[in-house]
């Protein structure tokens, strides 16, 4: 175990994998020379060179592109969107091409890439730079998508990311990058996809999360502890594969649950994931299940408007509350 | 110059390029027939008019490069190599297709001859032959990416950025353009400012050239060329064929926006019959010996077809199945 932050453990998977792996291969924009403009690749061009750690032109479309193809043609590209948001320049890639191809031709080929994109808002980055877009990924069949809220399990999850033989989307959270947690050193470190993490025991309160919707669920966890309300907090990890067992199982414990996310509300995964719970488990439900939930707008700069639109700590605690107030 | 047909290729490939163009040329009536009936239903986009462009890319080809195409992609599968039965099968939806009846007419794909797919997202191909070249770059294979496309792809913009991105990373992709002069129902000259394709690459310092799409040997000699140069070179070549598509955009469209006139005067340009004659004048062939290779053609669709016909559904579990390994 040695602390570090969550981007020197996303570097230290990669690190880790190109040094296992020949094959592994990483480029973006100002991925290389400049070392990412989050810093995330630092070292990489240094260790691996230019073969292996490329900067491209600014076209996102045709970055994830070159990944599919590459992949088809026996590598295992870790391609970097400089920001999620700009993903949406890529979607006809993502979407139309590299989440249908080993489909609609047959099986007959694998596609292992990795698609790196930090997000999220709380930066004051204003409407284009601060987007979760996680539900568009998590919407479309045929990748998966990972959503690491600490160091470790950024870097196993990035390890059975690089490792797995099918496109993964891996979200980065842009305000994690400097928390600090303690991470695993073997190199063998491998978080299995679909798996919740409890990342808190509890009885009372069921609060699914991800990514740093997780960090604020344990800090609300920790409030809610001083008045005696005991919360479990289950990180979901993986947004596909999906781990509903593990969310219905707290909640038929604790028959209560408040689901955060930072996207927005309308048609956001709270709603499939509320949705998943009242099927199964209908049953032992003692109160409605709550979503805290990015509000419908485009982000504001204003850093006092832009609080109101991401989920906070309080907006937590009093969602939880609502599900112990018995007035339904 | 057609006496001296066989100082560019020998009579026996030269007999093979007209078997496969009369080989594509039954498959896509055929197939015509078949979706009338309702045994094909969707997309149905036919290459008839346009085969000599497969036919002389592929001879010119070494086997083991990739080959990326559009949606109008049965003749590149078959001249490729793709079984005749497999591809039927698949316009059929069964299970014996080429891709489990999953992609259907407009995704073929067979990886062990190195057929990287055909692509209905206009342009989508071109970042993903870009990617393959880069793959077998970094592996040192030696192999180079054949990437078809339609004259009315040009103006996406992954046309450019593939183009900028294949000359700036070095990697061998030779570019075919097959201008049929419309995307479906819009002439060339009414969606590009500059209609000559070929010289749209300057801004990308990416050379080129214009070949005549009716004719196979002008176009297996000029990917010849170009393949070698891009192999030498390790960089991105781009060749534009002037072609013609006999039948309507897809089986849709009936071709309203073109005159009878222009459609009869490209049939008589068409490229079997004008191969055909070639091989008579050289002497490397006589009627009765065409005749014979166009009935064998016609023996491989009709078994194609009854292949397709008595293959089996694909079973309800399948529809799960290849969304993940
Ligand atoms: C991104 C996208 N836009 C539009 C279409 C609809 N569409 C299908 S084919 C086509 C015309 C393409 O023409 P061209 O590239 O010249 O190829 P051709 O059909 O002539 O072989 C269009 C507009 C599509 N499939 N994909
Ligand atoms: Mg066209």
């Amino acid at each position: 175990m040695a602390e570090m932050t969550y981007r020197d453990a996303i570097n230290l998977a990669l690190k880790e994998e190109m040094r296992r792996d020949p094959l592994v291969v990483t480029w973006g924009e100002d991925v290389a020379l400049y070392e990412g403009s989050f810093k995330v690749t630092r070292g990489l061009l240094a260790e691996f060179g230019e073969e292996r750690v490329r900067d491209t032109p600014i076209s996102e479309n045709t970055i994830i592109g070159v990944a599919i193809g590459a992949a088809m043609g026996g590598l295992r590209p870790i391609p970097e969107l400089m920001t999620v948001n700009f993903a949406l320049l890529a979607m006809d890639q993502i979407i139309n091409h590299m989440t249908k191809i080993r489909y609609m031709f047959g099986g007959q080929v694998k596609l292992p890439l990795v698609i790196r994109a930090p997000g999220g808002g709380g930066s004051q980055l204003a409407a284009q730079h601060s987007q979760s877009l996680e539900t568009f990924f998590m919407h479309t069949p045929g990748m998966y998508v990972a959503v690491p809220a600490t160091p470790a399990d950024a870097k196993g999850l990035l390890k059975t990311a690089i490792r797995d033989d099918n496109p993964v989307m891996f979200l980065e959270h842009e305000l994690l990058y400097n928390s600090k947690g303690e991470v695993p050193d073997d190199p063998e470190y491998l978080i299995p996809f679909g798996r919740c993490d409890v990342k808190r025991t509890g009885s009372d309160v069921t609060i699914v999360a991800y990514s740093r919707m997780t960090i604020l669920a344990l800090a609300a966890a920790e409030e809610l502890a001083k008045e005696k309300i005991d919360c479990e907090v289950v990180d979901l990890r993986t947004l596909t594969p999906l781990d509903s067992e593990t969310i219905v199982a707290s909640m038929q414990k604790t028959g209560r649950g408040v689901v955060v996310e930072e996207c927005w509300r309308t048609c956001g995964l709270g709603a499939e994931i509320a949705s998943r719970i009242y099927e199964g488990c209908f049953d032992v439900l003692l109160a409605p299940v709550q979503r805290v939930s990015g509000l419908d707008v485009p982000m504001p700069y204003s850093r006092k408007l832009e609080k109101l639109c991401i989920p906070q700590v309080a907006d937590i605690v009093a969602a939880v509350k609502e599900t112990m107030s018995g007035k339904y | 110059m057609d006496k001296h047909l066989t100082e560019i290729l020998p009579a026996e490939d030269l007999l093979h390029m007209y078997e496969q163009t009369a080989l594509c040329r039954e498959f896509e009536e055929s197939c015509a027939e078949q979706y009338t009936k309702g045994n094909i239903t969707g997309f149905l986009h036919l290459y008839s008019g346009q085969e000599a462009v497969a036919v002389g890319s592929t001879k010119a080809l070494q086997q083991d490069d990739y080959i990326l195409s559009a949606y109008r992609e049965h003749a590149q599968a078959i001249v490729r190599g793709a079984e005749p039965k497999r591809v039927m099968a698949e316009l059929f939806g069964k299970a014996t297709g080429l891709c489990k009846g999953k992609g259907g007419s407009m995704h073929l794909f067979n990886p062990e001859l190195k057929f990287m797919g055909g692509y209905a997202i206009v342009g989508g191909q071109f970042p993903i032959a870009a990617g393959l070249a880069f793959a077998t770059k970094f592996k040192h294979e030696g192999r180079l990416v054949a990437c078809f496309f339609g004259d009315a792809a040009v103006n996406q913009g992954t046309f450019h950025e593939s183009l900028n991105w294949a000359r700036v990373w070095e990697l061998p992709v030779l570019f075919i353009c097959e201008n049929n002069f419309y995307g479906i129902g819009t002439e060339v000259h009414r969606s590009s400012a500059l209609p000559d394709i070929h010289r749209r690459t300057c801004g990308y310092d990416v050379p080129s050239e214009r070949v005549d799409g009716m004719d196979a040997i002008a176009v297996y000699q000029a990917v010849r060329h170009g393949a070698e140069w891009v192999r030498e070179q390790s960089r991105p070549y781009l060749l534009e064929a002037m072609t013609y598509r006999f039948r309507g955009h897809s089986m849709a469209d009936p071709g309203k926006y073109r005159s009878t006139a222009e459609l009869e005067l490209w049939k008589s340009r068409d490229p079997l019959v004008n191969l055909g004659k070639r091989l008579v004048e050289a002497g490397i062939a006589d009627q009765a010996k065409l005749d014979a290779l166009r009935a064998q053609a016609v023996a491989v669709v009709q078994e194609a077809v009854k292949f397709a016909e008595e293959s089996p559904w694909p079973e309800d579990s399948e529809v799960y199945a290849d969304i993940f390994m």
